[in-house]
């Protein structure tokens, strides 16, 4: 039941950033100072905020960036810790020590600390943080995928494979990778989740994408001012953030059930 | 090593032979006679390991941090628009050895991070050292009050969730999900609103007082608790079917002397586990809360430091959050022993 009302947010949420207009057919950025800090009401159902933007075309609009964001930044960690992890898995002894002792570096500095460490080298903005989040993301990856390829490459198909005389590369690349990669897709619906939220709160920080934008951060950042007088500018925002960051949980968690392991 | 640990004795008992043997063999006699040496052995293996991590991280984040486009010495004096003269800029470089090749500046880094030198903030224009030691108290305070009160809550929830039939576990596993899925800004701005914009209970600014740290508190601890109690709940229903419960309550024991007993205790193992994990993810968690409270602290320094790119400083708390972590590993790792009784058998294992 749970994975149905997930799914259904989800598309939702592919809806809105894909045909923002469908669901919300006004300009996100379109200011009328005569309608600032209305709260939420027929017409303007999530209120709007101290221009008189429409809280709700902002939020349906908003969508996509933070949408695109998460998907990048995970993509990045993804495929850092795929050359991490399998490198260590498949690279031999002196590799696997040296990606495991980097790794068990990088775990001494907390994700946001990773992320803000990359921010003070390159300065604020929306693709710093991007990358940021990616790079603080990449160390939990690796060992996830470390593993995974460990425990496949010495599996008894493999050796079935090696005794048959396969050669390396055809082992690696029809038996190991496929098996090995898979279960990545369960974490990268996992992470695409964490990955907004974190994105979120960097520019809730005001690292990350700057406030006129439509993007729910953002939205948050320009909202926290006022959160005595109007509560429906961060309110609904975070509201969008924590559906999406449950309804990819939850989903990633049906499908970690169903998969093998 | 024997256990005579009242109830616990069934407990271990199934879990690994007596070693009450009558004629011990060979490798029995061996193995205890060198037991305190894998024990030392194991200690100096983790704090071997706790100085690589460090080390490993002040050499990082020096090479990283040579990434910054611009030069140091212009930083140091107020950023690109500060109009430095040239004699300014090379007094700068020599009274901060940036004219020294970097090899020797590195050499002279770790020396000083040895002494517990962290240098001198661009922005405060006082020691590393002194701004940290002054704010890290509010911090500490703060993450640890949030880490009990996490506790208290996953564990209370595991133990009634896997009590209470279907519709309790349904409820506690949701509760857990949302809580661990919901972002620490947002969880404060809805605190806020409710206690402190509605009901007027406590202060949306953090004060000194007591009073001042309840939503701060609850606002790190409830997402760590969704976390935790997840892990718990599993290792608790691991625990209810494991052959010492049984024999618990075989011996006669009441329902609450095992799950209070040997449940609990069984249940809070990965929990303590995660505590190194946890550790980090309170940090990361106070720069958030911090900020949104308005309350001094560690984050909050850091995150001023990022947004003026106060190099120093922000090196700084990362290495002393670094020091924290494997502070935290090590103890984690004593805490484990503690409350496993095979782990102690073992001597230490790594």
């Amino acid at each position: 039941m749970a994975q149905w009302v997930a799914i259904g947010v989800l598309a939702l949420l592919l809806l809105a950033a894909v045909l923002p207009g469908v669901l919300a057919p006004g300009d996100p950025l379109a200011i009328d100072p005569a309608q600032a800090f209305l709260s939420p009401r027929w017409g303007h159902p999530f209120g709007t905020d101290e221009s008189g933007r429409d809280i709700y075309t902002r939020v349906v609009h908003g969508a996509a960036p933070s949408l695109v964001i998460g998907v990048a930044a995970t993509a990045i960690g993804i495929l850092l810790a795929l050359v991490l992890g399998l490198a260590a898995a498949l690279g031999g002894r002196v590799v696997d020590f040296g990606v495991s002792r980097l790794l068990e570096v990088l775990f001494a500095f907390p994700g946001l600390l990773l992320a803000l460490l990359v921010i003070t080298v390159y300065g604020p903005g929306i693709v710093t943080s991007t990358i940021a989040v990616g790079l603080a993301t990449a160390p939990g990856y690796a060992r996830i995928i470390r593993s995974q390829t460990r425990s496949v490459a010495s599996a008894p198909y493999i050796e079935a494979a090696v005794v048959l005389g396969r050669s390396r590369g055809r082992i690696l690349v029809q038996h190991i990778l496929p098996n090995a990669v898979v279960p990545v897709f369960v974490l990268v619906t996992l992470g695409v989740g964490q990955a907004i939220v974190w994105a979120a709160a960097l520019s809730y920080l005001g690292l990350g994408a700057e406030p006129p934008a439509a993007e729910w951060g953002a939205m948050l950042f320009a909202g926290k001012n006022y959160l005595a007088t109007a509560w429906w500018m961060t309110f609904f925002p975070g509201l969008a953030i924590v559906l999406s960051a449950v309804a990819a949980t939850v989903l990633g968690r049906a499908l970690q059930r169903r998969g093998p392991r | 090593m024997t256990h005579t640990v009242g109830n616990d004795g069934a407990e271990a008992a199934v879990r690994a032979p007596t070693p009450s043997l009558p004629t011990p063999t060979p490798e029995l006699r061996r193995s205890s006679r060198s037991r305190g040496w894998v024990i030392v052995r194991g200690v100096l293996l983790r704090i071997g390991g706790g100085l690589f991590v460090l080390w490993a991280a002040a050499t990082l984040t020096f090479f990283g941090l040579r990434l910054i486009p611009g030069d140091p010495a212009q930083a140091i004096l107020g950023g690109p628009g500060s109009q430095a003269s040239a004699e300014a800029l090379a007094q700068v470089r020599a009274d901060y050895g940036l004219d020294q090749p970097i090899w020797v500046q590195y050499i002279a880094q770790l020396g000083r991070l040895a002494t517990g030198d962290l240098g001198t903030s661009y922005s405060l224009r006082s020691p590393v050292a002194e701004v940290i030691g002054a704010q890290i108290g509010g911090t500490l305070l703060l993450a640890a009050l949030a880490l009990i009160v996490a506790w208290a809550i996953a564990l209370g929830l595991a133990v009634w969730s896997t009590r209470g039939g279907r519709i309790a576990a349904a409820v506690g596993s949701t509760l857990e999900i949302v809580a661990a899925a919901v972002p620490h800004f947002w969880l404060a701005t809805v605190l806020v609103l409710v206690f402190s914009t509605a009901l007027r209970w406590f202060p949306a600014v953090s004060t000194a007082g007591p009073e001042g740290l309840v939503l701060p508190v609850l606002t790190l601890a409830l997402p760590l608790a969704g976390f935790l109690g997840q892990v718990m709940r599993e290792s608790v229903l691991d625990a209810l079917s494991a052959p010492f419960v049984l024999s618990a309550r075989a011996r006669g024991e009441s329902e609450n002397g095992v799950r209070w007993r040997h449940v609990l205790r069984h249940g809070s193992l990965p929990g303590i586990a995660l505590s190194g994990w946890a550790f980090g993810f309170l940090v990361s968690g106070a720069v958030v809360v911090e900020t949104i409270f308005a309350r001094p602290g560690l984050g909050r320094t850091l995150l001023n430091a990022v947004q003026l790119r106060d190099v120093p400083l922000v090196v700084g708390v990362v290495l002393v959050v670094a020091l924290g972590y494997v502070i935290m590993t090590v103890a984690t790792d004593a805490a484990s022993r503690l409350a496993d009784p095979r782990l102690r058998r073992q001597g230490v294992a790594l």
